[in-house]
């Protein structure tokens, strides 16, 4: 049954009616009207949901509401804004990395927390910190390129 | 929220914003009020070539094509659409180049029925080679009416005024000058060009104009970049996912447990504590709505559904290959035949034969498929990542019973898209029940039908035998491919017939009949390639139905082919490259492979290599055409003969499509290829029970690994600026798979021939 749930996003409380077992992907889409992050499986198998939860990737189609408490959510809307951008954002778009772009909030996402940890990683460390992560198209040549310009813009 | 205006959004919104020439007109602009409008702007006394109003939206109007805003700014209306390669970038300079305005001055608009025409949507790799083509003409018109009218304005004859940068001068006078925002801005070309009569992917309509000479050119072949990465990457970007209309409801569909049942009783009960939640139930056509969307996918798992008893349709995964081989032959086709390839077989001293085999193939998109429709007072309006949506207009047209006029389709980027994926489906499911709730409904399959129930690539053996003389000359080659159809449905749900929800609903499968033969000039004295179909092996709503997945039946046809062609090397002792070019015949095949294996630094030896040891490496090759565009790959892999694993590690390309009009997403274009056919040729199968497919989610149908990239994909792109633009969208995946095979083969001697190479499957043939 739904109930009143308060959620911290992008530094802004969202106070919501919903079913605790909701998982945050819906919550984040449809009752905060945040249109990023995607569903593409609802299985943690493929990252199109991952979002921060206190800086960590979390995959978000299976997080419930209530599991997310006083956590703070951070999505990719709120990594870096044009003016103010993430290096992962800036080296995307400066390798040009997608094609469709719906798997982009799993590789940023995950690579912006990874980053944040990791400095100056090597390849093999990246692509383990990425692995499991999904692009049909086959972008994974772009997402390393830019993954590896965006670790070194990042020291 | 602020989102960009970003030019290439589509947006209602966008459009009006826009102002000046555009025409936010959302019904189907070719009603006889605006062909009567048209006259009546003639009566007020429009120009020659401009009118106040809009001439109708139809394929023999410039207008319908190319707008020049008051400010000079150029509208581009393109009835087909990007699948993320950027061919907005590559159409936008073109049509730029040919008006001689700044790049960034053309914006292109894709995809929506009530803007632009029926080009056929994305299909075939022809975005460039035929929809390119068409808006070069348009543009070249539209420059060419542009000066006419600058000539009678300046009073200087056309023959002495240039264009720069969207402003028409007198070459001897560059003061006298007008722009061609002055000339037209705010107003409409009214000017009719030579169509072809033909809709779609052929569709053509030049005028009186030639084009620029690629000497001339200034914006084609510059590797300029997409302006839609950034609003992707900054989540300012919407999705056919992200689209919300007031008053929108969510629903989800259910599919039968076993293939060909359809429900029976439905207890709307079991659902009745979900908020809203409503049950849409017509014959085998089965779907839940709810206000909100996890209440929907709720609905979905809690309804209580009885479905027939349906005699379980699919045989067994492991004799796939077999009923393929003893099925009856429903269509054969020799496509190529040359000398008496019978009489020479009779007469031969040797033959070699061999055969392949491929599985059913998943699109398996990044998202399973969504839509958006909502159907009021008689008309219809559909948001949808399908590649096609002239074809969704006229497949919710058929399966609603509304007017084509009625019915308004929107593209807007899905979860990626390589073909017949399942996005036609869910624009008419989402049609169905919009109008069964009379409510805006948005439709997202769930992972499990995205992948379970999409159209599949077809499953397919390939026969190959090569016959040889007393001396071991080469005297025939026979190629037949036997499998299912790439059109069994259709490649667009144009029609109720090839989609679930006219299936559902009772209307028979109309399977077609298609495959094809390899792509390539050798030259053998007796040669035949031919191909047959077998049927489906359920007549309707099937999870097995197959149609076009990315070069619809390419990657199969020249796995086997091109595994052929080594194995014959191999057999006569021959450097696989010496091989090759021994027997082919056209000179940009020849330039093609050399310039792989010059930038590979091949040198030349037969294979395999004998090699000792638990990691071996090995190279391969393989070549293909397709429609005009010719590729080689060269692959470098290691085989672990104990796990069983390949790593494909390096790949050398080189690509010929004719003209380049970007070669930066030309590039990329290519390395998404080369991925996705690594995926595919390593791990992708389709598999299935008696009942159902079982592979429907990424565990039990995985794609390429971000830990299996390649270390590197090198590209040599050969510009034949004098020669046509082909296509780039899928023939670089093509060679892939045998390009693989053929450096396993190199590796350890042994010869895959079953896609895919999986660990499993590999270390069995190492045993
Ligand atoms: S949608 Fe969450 S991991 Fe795929
Ligand atoms: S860019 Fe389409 S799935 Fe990654």
């Amino acid at each position: 049954m739904a109930q009143k749930v308060t959620l911290n996003v992008n530094g802004r409380d969202h106070t919501i009616d919903a079913d605790p077992d909701m998982p945050l992907l819906y919550a984040l889409r449809n009752d905060i009207g945040l249109n990023n992050p995607h569903f593409g499986c609802g299985l943690a198998q493929c990252g199109a949901c991952t979002v921060h939860l206190d800086g960590q990737a979390i995959r978000s189609c299976v997080t419930p509401v209530s599991a997310v408490g006083n956590g703070k959510v951070v999505t990719l809307a709120s990594l870096g804004t044009p003016e103010k951008p993430h290096p992962l954002q800036t080296a995307y778009v400066e390798e040009q990395v997608p094609q469709c772009g719906y798997c982009i909030n799993g590789w940023i996402m995950t690579a912006a927390a990874f980053l944040n940890e990791k400095k100056k990683p090597t390849e093999a460390e990246i692509k383990t910190a990425l692995e499991g992560l999904k692009c049909r198209c086959g972008t994974h040549m772009g997402i390393l390129r830019a993954v590896k310009r965006a670790a070194e813009m990042m020291g | 929220m602020t989102k960009f205006e970003r030019p290439a959004a589509f947006s209602r919104r966008a459009l009006l914003k826009s102002g000046g020439a555009l025409v936010v007109s959302i019904g189907m602009p070719i009603s006889l009020d605006a062909v009567l409008a048209v006259s009546e702007a003639h009566a007020q006394g429009a120009s020659q070539f401009a009118a106040a109003v809009k001439p109708p939206l139809t394929p023999d109007q410039l207008s319908s094509y190319i707008a020049v805003n008051a400010d000079g700014s150029v509208a581009a209306y393109f009835g087909r659409m990007d699948m993320g390669h950027g061919l907005h970038v590559a159409i936008g300079q073109m049509v730029a180049e040919e008006l001689d305005v700044p790049f960034s001055a053309v914006k292109v608009y894709m995809g929506d029925t009530a803007t632009s025409v029926h080009q056929g949507g994305a299909s075939g790799s022809t975005g460039i080679q035929l929809g390119g083509k068409q808006m070069r003409m348009a543009a070249a018109e539209a420059r060419r009416v542009l000066v006419e009218m600058a000539a009678e304005r300046l009073s200087v004859p056309a023959d002495q005024l240039t264009v720069v940068d969207g402003v028409v001068q007198a070459k001897a006078d560059s003061a006298k000058k007008v722009t061609y925002g002055e000339l037209i801005g705010g107003r409409y070309f009214n000017v009719p060009l030579a169509w072809n009569k033909q809709y779609g992917n052929t569709l053509y309509a030049p005028g009186k104009a030639q084009p620029k000479k690629p000497s001339e050119y200034k914006i084609v072949g510059k590797p300029i970049k997409r302006e839609d990465v950034a609003p992707k990457v900054f989540a300012q970007e919407d999705f056919c996912t992200d689209v919300k209309l007031p008053g929108m409801v969510h629903a989800r569909m259910l599919r039968p447990p076993v293939a060909g049942s359809v429900p029976v009783k439905v207890d709307e009960s079991s659902i009745r504590e979900i908020p809203g939640a409503r049950v849409v139930w017509e014959k085998g056509f089965l779907g839940v709505v709810a206000d909100r969307e996890w209440d929907a996918i709720q609905a979905m798992q809690k309804l209580k559904v009885e479905w027939s008893q349906a005699t379980p349709p699919f045989p067994p995964q492991a004799s796939l290959y077999d009923h393929i081989r003893k099925s009856s032959v429903r269509k054969r086709v020799v496509e190529k035949e040359n000398g008496n390839v019978d009489e020479a077989f009779k007469s031969a001293a040797k033959v070699i034969e061999a055969e392949y085999e491929w599985p059913f193939q998943s699109h398996a998109g990044m998202g399973p498929a969504c839509a958006l429709v909502e159907v009021k007072n008689g008309f219809a309006t559909c948001y949808t990542g399908s590649q096609k949506s002239h074809f969704v207009q006229a497949g919710i047209a058929a399966t609603l019973g509304l007017p084509l006029e009625k019915v308004h389709v929107k593209w807007v980027t899905g979860p990626g898209s390589y073909g017949r994926n399942d996005a036609d489906d869910c624009a008419m499911d989402a049609a169905v029940l919009s109008q069964a709730v009379g409510k805006p409904v948005r439709l997202q399959y769930m992972r499990e039908q995205g992948t379970g129930w999409d159209p599949k690539g077809p499953a397919s053996i390939h026969k190959a035998r090569m016959a040889f003389d007393a001396a071991g000359n080469i005297t025939a080659y026979e190629f037949t491919s036997k499998g299912f159809s790439r059109v069994d449905v259709d490649t667009n749900g144009g029609k109720p017939q090839d989609t679930l929800a006219g299936h559902t609903r009772g209307v028979a499968l109309h399977s077609g009949d298609g495959f094809g033969v390899p792509a390539e000039s050798y030259e053998f004295a007796n040669k035949r390639l031919a191909w047959e179909t077998i049927p489906p092996l359920l007549d309707r709503a099937s999870p097995l139905r197959s149609s076009h997945l990315r070069d619809p039946v390419g990657p199969q046809i020249h796995f086997a082919s091109e595994s052929f062609m080594d194995e014959v090397a191999a057999e006569l002792k021959l450097d696989p490259i010496e091989f090759r070019l021994r027997h082919l015949t056209e000179a940009r095949d020849i330039a093609v492979i050399k310039a792989a294996a010059e930038k590979f630094g091949w040198q030349p030896r037969p294979a395999p290599q004998r090699q000792t040891g638990v990691k071996v490496s090995g190279r391969g090759i393989a070549y293909a055409q397709r429609n005009g565009t010719r590729v080689a790959v060269i692959a470098e892999v290691d085989v672990d003969r104990s796990s069983g694993k390949i790593y494909a590690r390096r790949f050398v390309v080189a690509h010929d499509c004719g003209q380049i009009i970007n070669p930066d997403g030309l590039a990329k274009c290519i390395e998404g290829n080369v991925v996705q056919g690594i995926s595919r040729t390593l791990w992708e199968e389709v598999k299935f029970n008696d009942k159902a497919v079982t592979t429907v989610d990424w565990i039990s149908y995985p794609i390429l690994d971000i830990t299996e990239t390649p270390a590197s994909i090198e590209t040599v792109l050969i510009d034949h600026p004098e020669i046509a633009p082909s296509g780039a969208g899928e023939p670089s995946i093509r060679p892939v798979a045998a390009a693989i095979a053929n450096a396993i083969f190199d590796a350890t001697g042994v010869r895959m021939r079953r896609v895919p190479f999986s660990p499993d499957r590999v270390r069995q043939a190492m045993a």
